[in-house]
């Protein structure tokens, strides 16, 4: 068996997944008692190449091509199908980045192979390989074996695997060029610039407390409820995505892997089911407080202190127990 | 145009799921389905083009006899016509085989476009549109928020990044897209579109008469709750006594009053 990890970057930087997967890559080839690989692609990527090789790796490989420079699901399909072609590796771990989402699954088809995505842990027993993942919104898990043969392909969950742990070493691995060749007319799409809706006028990365809101507030004439504890608590309001997309409150206020990202001293969750996509945007907070009907709703299996119930009843006795203590 | 939409009918939003033969499997006894959210998204986006640019909405879905129910509801919204690829295994099933059945239905058929939802909400795979587009050889964009406009058979559509950024995509018709949740106002269906669902045509398929083999890439092997991360303290009683025990955490233990 052999490892590759596929690291990502964008406009030079690293994408912070791709050393959540690289710490994955080193657990699970060491779990297998085999080399790991780590394969970078792009154009103008040496500074990148050299940084990954001091990380704990056997070996680095660079796809390089003009082509390259900016990302495309066709472009990286035809390259990373090529680097495959070359070095035959038996486990590809991709990050379960929007770009992954977007063509490790494509990639796979094209090898006649499944793609198993958004995998938390990996573990092997006689040489048998398990992955865990989330099912349900992250109610259930599941642990899953492939049928099919090698290479497998999977992705690694966001903060499955602590990346931001990895230190570099003072040891280079040997990088190695790969060719590949790629057709100009092989690209169907063309990509736009990055932009984003509007300036935000609300950060929320600085906010010490923050309120944030679910679907379970049900309707936006509800949302005062929630308000009201905010303030009592000096607050910021926040809310999950399906709030926000319906417009009962502002995008700027969106908490998730398509919003912000918070790390407050408290984070105070109403009516959220805990979905994965709204978790990575919370859950370096330093205390998370969840109310919620369904004691099953998975935000409790991240939370410091919990009430199971309605918010209806309980979110306005809290706002008033909080007014209460202030008074005092 | 001819538009199809692809639709998954996955267990309600808020089911308790449970498990049976010892985490072999889901129980499906109590579990009550409907559409899954993101489809209903694509479903709307698909009518839309076809308001606008006329032409027809095919809806498939791969599933169990029941999920006619979602074709059935997507008819009396609109769509023209439903295909029903039956297959009994609702979760031991994974994307790339339920792409391989819609292929080798899509292959017969002329799309001008293709659309699914970004992920079914049970299993979370988020990969069928993007295998289906592979298969069939078409260019595609995921996680769409937006058609931004169609013009002498190309389209631009915009896509969601991460973190609150965007990026718009140009590409050549034929295409798929998979629609990202919250793009549009997802229509009710009228007591004359329920009417006239009923003389819509739909189309039967079975997964294996299709020779999608082998049905299952993955074995999921079981089933089990998840465990916990963090020790949490739940405070109980009323929802007075609750809220007082838990400000009072607050004020004490965690210091934020
Ligand atoms: C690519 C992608 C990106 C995404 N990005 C984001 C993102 O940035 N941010 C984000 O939040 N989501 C994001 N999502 C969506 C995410 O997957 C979830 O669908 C979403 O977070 C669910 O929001 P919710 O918890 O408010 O709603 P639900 O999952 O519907 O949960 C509602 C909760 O309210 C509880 N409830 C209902 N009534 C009451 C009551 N009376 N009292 C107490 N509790 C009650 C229910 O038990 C349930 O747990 C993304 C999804 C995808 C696929
Ligand atoms: N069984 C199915 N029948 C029809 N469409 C499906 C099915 N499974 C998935 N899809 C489509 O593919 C999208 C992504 O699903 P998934 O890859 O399972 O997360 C869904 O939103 C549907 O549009």
């Amino acid at each position: 068996m052999s490892v590759l990890v596929v690291a990502e970057h964008h406009g030079g930087k690293w994408h912070k997944m791709s050393w959540d997967t690289l710490v994955a890559g080193q657990t699970v080839a060491a779990l297998l008692k085999t080399e790991l690989s780590a394969l970078i692609l792009g154009a103008q990527i040496e500074p990148l190449a050299a940084e990954l090789a001091t990380h704990r790796v056997d070996r680095v490989f660079v796809a390089e091509h003009e082509l390259l420079s900016e990302y495309s699901s066709d472009g990286y399909t035809i390259a990373i199908q090529q680097v495959i072609g070359r070095v035959s590796p038996d486990l590809i771990l991709f990050p379960h980045s929007y770009f992954v989402r977007d063509y490790g699954p494509k990639l796979a088809a094209r090898l006649n192979r499944s793609f198993l995505n958004d995998v938390i842990d990996i573990n092997v027993k006689e040489n048998c390989i398990r992955f865990t993942r989330q099912l349900f919104q992250g109610k259930i898990n599941a642990d899953v074996t492939f049928s099919d043969d090698l290479p497998h392909f999977i992705s690694i969950q966001s903060g499955a695997y602590r990346g931001d742990t990895l230190e570099p070493t003072g040891n280079f691995a040997p990088v190695e060029k790969i060719d590949v060749t790629i057709d100009p007319t092989d690209i169907r799409t063309r990509y736009g610039e990055w932009f984003r809706e509007s300036k935000s006028k609300v950060d929320l990365s600085s906010a010490e407390i923050i309120v944030s809101v679910g679907r379970g507030i049900k309707d936006p004439k509800h949302i005062p409820i929630a308000k009201g504890l905010a303030e009592a608590l000096g607050g910021e309001l926040a809310a999950s995505r399906p709030v926000c997309d319906n417009g009962w409150l502002p995008l700027e206020r969106q908490v998730g892997s398509s919003g912000q990202t918070v790390s407050p001293k408290l984070y105070l969750a109403i009516g959220i089911s805990g979905a994965i996509q709204h978790v990575v945007g919370m859950k370096g907070a330093e205390k998370i407080a969840a109310i919620n009907q369904d004691a099953g709703a998975p935000i409790f299996e991240i939370a410091d202190y919990g009430i199971i119930g309605d918010l209806f009843e309980v979110v306005p006795a809290l706002t008033e127990a909080i007014l209460a203590i202030k008074e005092d | 145009m001819n538009i199809f939409v692809c639709l998954k009918q996955t267990p309600a939003r808020d089911s308790v799921i449970r498990f049976a033969d010892h985490g072999k499997r889901i129980d499906e006894s109590g579990l009550t389905y409907e559409l899954n959210e993101p489809d209903a998204f694509a479903l709307e986006e698909g009518i839309r083009l076809k308001e606008e640019n006329g032409g027809k909405v095919v809806v498939v879905s791969v599933g169990p006899e029941r999920a006619i129910a979602v074709i059935r509801e997507a008819l009396a919204k609109g769509a023209d016509r439903g295909i029903l690829i039956e297959n009994d295994e609702s979760f031991q099933v994974d994307a790339f085989a339920i792409a391989k059945a819609l292929a080798a239905v899509l292959s017969e058929e002329s799309p001008d476009i293709v659309l699914t939802g970004l992920q079914a909400d049970d299993l979370g795979f988020g990969q069928t549109g993007v295998i289906l587009a592979e298969l069939l050889n078409l260019p595609h964009a995921s996680i769409v928020v937006k058609i931004v406009e169609i013009s002498d058979g190309s389209i631009r559509v915009r896509k969601e990044l991460e973190s609150g950024w965007f990026q718009n995509i140009d590409m050549p018709l034929p295409a798929l897209l998979t629609i990202q949740s919250g793009t549009n106002k997802p229509r009710y269906a009228t007591l004359m579109g329920i009417k006239k669902a009923k003389t819509k045509p739909v189309e039967y398929y079975s997964i294996r008469d299709l020779g999608v083999e082998p049905l299952r890439s993955q074995t999921i092997e079981n089933f089990y709750a998840p465990p916990k991360t963090k020790e949490t303290q739940f405070f109980e009683g009323s929802s007075r006594e609750a809220a007082d025990k838990l400000a009072e955490k607050l004020k004490f233990e965690a210091r934020i009053l």
